[in-house]
């Protein structure tokens, strides 16, 4: 997800110049990162050089210059575009660096796979307590609550992933030690 | 440290040939949510009905203050799970022919309670778990999730020492699951229940304070309790 797009999809909701579009994401995905101002900035640069946006007004009331932008005609094509397009179905890196450490423990003899699978669950659980706690706390935004559910979802994946690797460990290592 | 509620200690189950517990041992702490996950048929069932009084042992002991439940009498054990305990299975355990208020009821009427405050209080409890619209509804004609519901409440209505649930989200779609979780905790926690939660959905147990895993009839890993539960 390129912050170009993003920015187009926070122009759409009107004007604004660069501290209000940070603004606008970071309230909005709470549990996001916090877009970089660094990065916003050179990203609508780049936005204008391509005719997505463009100079809405230039404003100094006493302080600063400072600089709104909008949406060109182009721009709102762009983003229908992105909007419409599924986002592609990535494999989840964390749980290959679990399938990783689980390999390389049988392949070294440095640990037992089964304690390392079991020492991850906990880490696993111990995070999806909190994130639990965040979104039944009374009165969550439901933007919280569906953020939290993403990571949540994502880390059930794992651990179903990990359940199954722990009933195959037996065979696995007969692959891994035999090849 | 702190003294268990209920504690079970080497608790071995045979059925025929099926060794469904193999010396399985675990602490229920005052006021905790404690989660029961593990692979099926890995002897969790087996291990809830032995700590409230279901089943007995065939060996182990199994500790409720300075009682032994392992060795209480059929007597003693229901009355306990009448007053003390309250047990939620995955499927049908309310009596069919009673509406969801009569249902919730039940135990407070047994108990004594006038008839006007056992409704008073089934009303309120249904509506906690948000089935309170079901109230005149026999088992037959509700959902499972709102029959889980109904069990739920009825197995809170008499202030527990101990809520003992088997799957009790397993009927539920997850959003459903996730209220039924939240009012469950929520009234614990308010109460001070003990609830032992066995379930297989990692989502769910994330809801408890600790979790301990099954695996071939024993506990295989138990999250050491957190820090003197202070509330
Ligand atoms: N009443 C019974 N009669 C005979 N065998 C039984 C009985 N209850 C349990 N078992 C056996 O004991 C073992 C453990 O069963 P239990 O129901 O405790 O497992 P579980 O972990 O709850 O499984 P699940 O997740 O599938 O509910 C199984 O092999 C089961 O077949
Ligand atoms: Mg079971």
């Amino acid at each position: 997800m390129s912050t170009g797009n993003v920015l187009l999809g926070l122009l759409a909701a009107g004007p604004g110049h660069g501290y209000d579009l940070k603004r606008r994401h970071d309230e909005r995905f709470p549990e996001a990162r916090p877009l970089a101002y660094g990065q916003v900035y050179t990203s609508l640069q780049r936005l204008v050089r391509d005719g997505l946006a463009e100079v809405d007004a230039t404003e100094s009331d006493g302080g600063p210059e400072r600089t709104t932008y909008r949406l060109t005609e182009r721009g709102s094509l762009t983003l229908r575009t992105w909007l419409g397009e599924p986002v592609p179905p990535a494999p989840v890196s964390a749980a290959n660096e679990i399938f990783a450490k689980v390999t390389a423990i049988i392949a070294s003899g440095f640990g037992d796979p089964a304690a390392f699978l079991r020492l991850q669950r906990a880490a696993h659980l111990a995070r999806m307590r909190e994130l639990t706690a965040v979104k039944t706390v009374a009165g969550a935004p439901l933007s919280a609550v569906l953020s939290a559910d993403y990571a949540l979802t994502h880390l059930d994946a794992d651990l179903r992933w990990m359940d199954n690797a722990a009933q195959r460990l037996g065979a696995l290592a007969e692959e891994v030690t035999s090849a | 440290m702190t003294t268990p509620l209920i504690e079970a200690r080497g608790l071995v189950k045979r059925y025929g040939t099926t060794d469904a517990l193999r010396g399985a041992s675990l602490r229920l702490l005052p006021g905790e949510v404690l989660a029961v996950t593990g692979p099926s048929g890995s002897g969790k069932s087996t291990l809830l009905h032995c700590m409230a009084g279901i089943v007995r042992p065939d060996e182990g002991e199994v500790r409720y203050g300075a009682e032994r439940l392992d060795q209480a009498g059929e007597n003693r054990r229901s009355t306990l799970r009448r007053t003390d305990f309250g047990v939620v299975f995955q499927f049908g355990q309310l009596v069919g022919e009673l509406t969801a208020l009569d249902n919730v009821a039940l135990p407070l009427l047994l108990a004594g309670t006038s008839r006007a405050a056992a409704h008073k209080s089934a009303g309120t409890w249904l509506e906690r778990f948000g089935v309170l619209g079901q109230a005149g509804l026999r088992p037959g004609e509700m959902s499972g999730g709102q029959g889980q519901r109904v069990a739920l409440a009825r197995a809170m209505v008499t202030a527990p020492k101990a809520v003992f649930a088997d799957e009790p989200t397993g009927a539920l779609d997850s959003l459903a699951g996730e209220q039924v979780m939240t009012a469950l905790v929520h009234a614990a926690r308010e109460s001070g229940t003990s609830v032992l939660l066995v379930t297989h959905d990692a989502q769910i147990a994330a809801y408890a304070d600790r979790e301990a895993t099954v695996r071939d009839g024993v506990v295989e890993t138990e999250d050491e309790p957190a820090a003197e539960v202070t509330r």
